[in-house]
């Protein structure tokens, strides 16, 4: 296969850059990640990105595209090899959908936890995240059948799309105390995530948890640390 | 085509998202049966259907339910071969998704937020909003449709725009659609509106006035029975 130019840019935290990042990985594309500097935005990202400013941005052949599970899709149909996205239509449409319930439900309410105004709010923001994980053990023992992911046999567009969460999920329970992943509520998800993170496309691009503790430790002091003169 | 297909709409006359998704099931000439849902008392099938969101639209093909309208609109596409809705190149798909997903996020939810805010909070959630549609300004510079000549995914995903936007400005009091700021979008707004299966499947502007009034009224919230 001809070289393509494929560029990635990104930094070692976000959940989101990892899903194109296993994307790539699965298909066996290789390309240039370009790390941006905590606290400061790039020329490229400012260039490629002028809307939202944010990473991940793939950049193939020079032509940017935005937003993660938009370019995990681009990836899936732009090269061939192992499939991303189901084959027939109604599995991607749930494929879709969980995608959708993961970034607009699923992952507001993790990080909402830690930003909720009142212990009432935290208690609704914590009850949404269990009930979220319960739903997807649902979708994964219905999908799976017994099988390792969302995607069967092998990863797929949900296995991306909340795997790519883990980092901070267990990152979260560190700071918290508390367990989101526990084996008595949600077995297959307990089982689901070692194996998700274990996997060759994903292993070398997940952070560590304690690195996640340490940023966010990191990013909490710098914002409640007084204004400097 | 016909006998062996069923296809229900679980739908709202109202809601825009549920019009989006029989705008692309006329594109694609696909028959099906409506049912009007009172969200105030809703059906034990749309519950059924639904249980995550409980809400309208859901598709039902061959008794398989299909949630979320975008999702619905790329099911629709996919399943019914022939008029694309989506762009073929996958450039021009991501292009198309990233659009529809910003338009989303920042105009229908910033409209939202204008229906809710009060004061300065309302003057700075106007302003977000007049952004967005400069953007989208820009994004239909030399185009009849966002679609080319005809409409296409991103049309029908913005449509609410042709009526939605403008009952909201009226209902909750501001302005936006301004025709000398934004002459390209006035200007889509007119042709959209004369498209055939767009003006044969859009609700009566009064009766939506006379909704969305209602709706804000009782605080955006339909209970629950």
């Amino acid at each position: 296969m001809a070289s393509d130019d494929v560029k990635l840019i990104g930094a070692w935290a976000s959940p989101y850059v990892m899903r194109p990042r296993i994307a790539l990985n699965l298909k066996g594309v290789e390309y240039e990640f370009l790390e941006e500097k905590f606290g400061s935005k790039s020329e490229l990202l400012l260039k490629s990105n002028p809307v939202y400013k944010k990473i991940p941005v793939l950049l193939h052949g020079g032509k940017p595209i935005c937003e993660s599970l938009i370019i995990v899709q681009y990836i899936d149909e732009a090269w061939s090899g192992h499939s991303i996205l189901p084959s027939d239509p109604y599995h991607r449409a749930v494929a879709r959908f969980w995608g959708h319930y993961i970034d607009d439900k699923w992952f507001p309410a993790l990080t909402g936890i830690s930003r909720a105004p009142t212990d009432e709010a935290k208690k609704e923001a914590i009850e949404q995240v269990f009930a979220g994980l319960k739903f997807l053990e649902e979708v994964l023992e219905k999908s799976g059948a017994g099988k390792p992911f969302f995607g069967g046999d092998t990863i797929g567009y949900i296995d991306i799309a909340l795997g790519c969460n883990l980092g901070w999920l267990r990152a979260t329970e560190k700071l918290s105390g508390l367990t989101y992943l526990d084996e008595s509520k949600t077995p297959l998800l307990v089982c689901w995530a070692e194996k998700f993170s274990a996997h060759e496309a994903v292993k070398c691009v997940m952070p560590e948890t304690d690195k996640l503790v340490e940023f966010a430790q990191m990013l909490k002091a710098k914002f409640s640390a007084p204004p400097s003169k | 085509m016909g006998g062996d297909e069923e296809v229900k709409l679980y739908g709202m006359w109202a809601s825009p998202a549920v019009r989006r998704v029989e705008w692309a099931l006329k594109m694609k000439g696909v028959e099906y049966q409506y049912i009007e849902e009172d969200l105030a008392k809703k059906s034990h099938q749309l519950l059924e259907h639904n249980p995550i969101n409980k809400q309208v639209p859901v598709l039902l093909h061959n008794g398989l339910p299909v949630l979320e309208s975008l999702v619905i609109i790329e099911y629709i596409d996919e399943t019914w071969k022939g008029n694309p809705i989506l762009p073929i190149d996958p450039y021009q798909r991501a292009s198309a998704r990233f659009w529809a997903t910003f338009a989303e996020t920042k105009l229908l939810d910033g409209t939202k937020a204008i229906f809710l805010a009060q004061g300065e909070e309302k003057v700075k959630a106007i302003k977000k909003v007049e952004d967005t549609l400069k953007v989208l300004e820009e994004e239909l510079r030399g185009k009849k449709f966002f679609g080319g000549e005809s409409i296409g995914y991103l049309d029908i995903v913005l449509g609410w725009i042709a009526l939605w936007l403008g009952v909201g400005e009226e209902v909750a009091d501001y302005r936006v659609l301004d025709a000398i700021k934004f002459p390209k979008i006035t200007s889509w707004i007119e042709n959209f509106l004369h498209v055939d299966l767009i003006k044969e499947n859009i609700p009566d502007r009064q009766h939506t006035l006379e909704f969305f009034h209602n709706f804000r009224r009782f605080g955006f919230a339909i209970p629950n029975k």
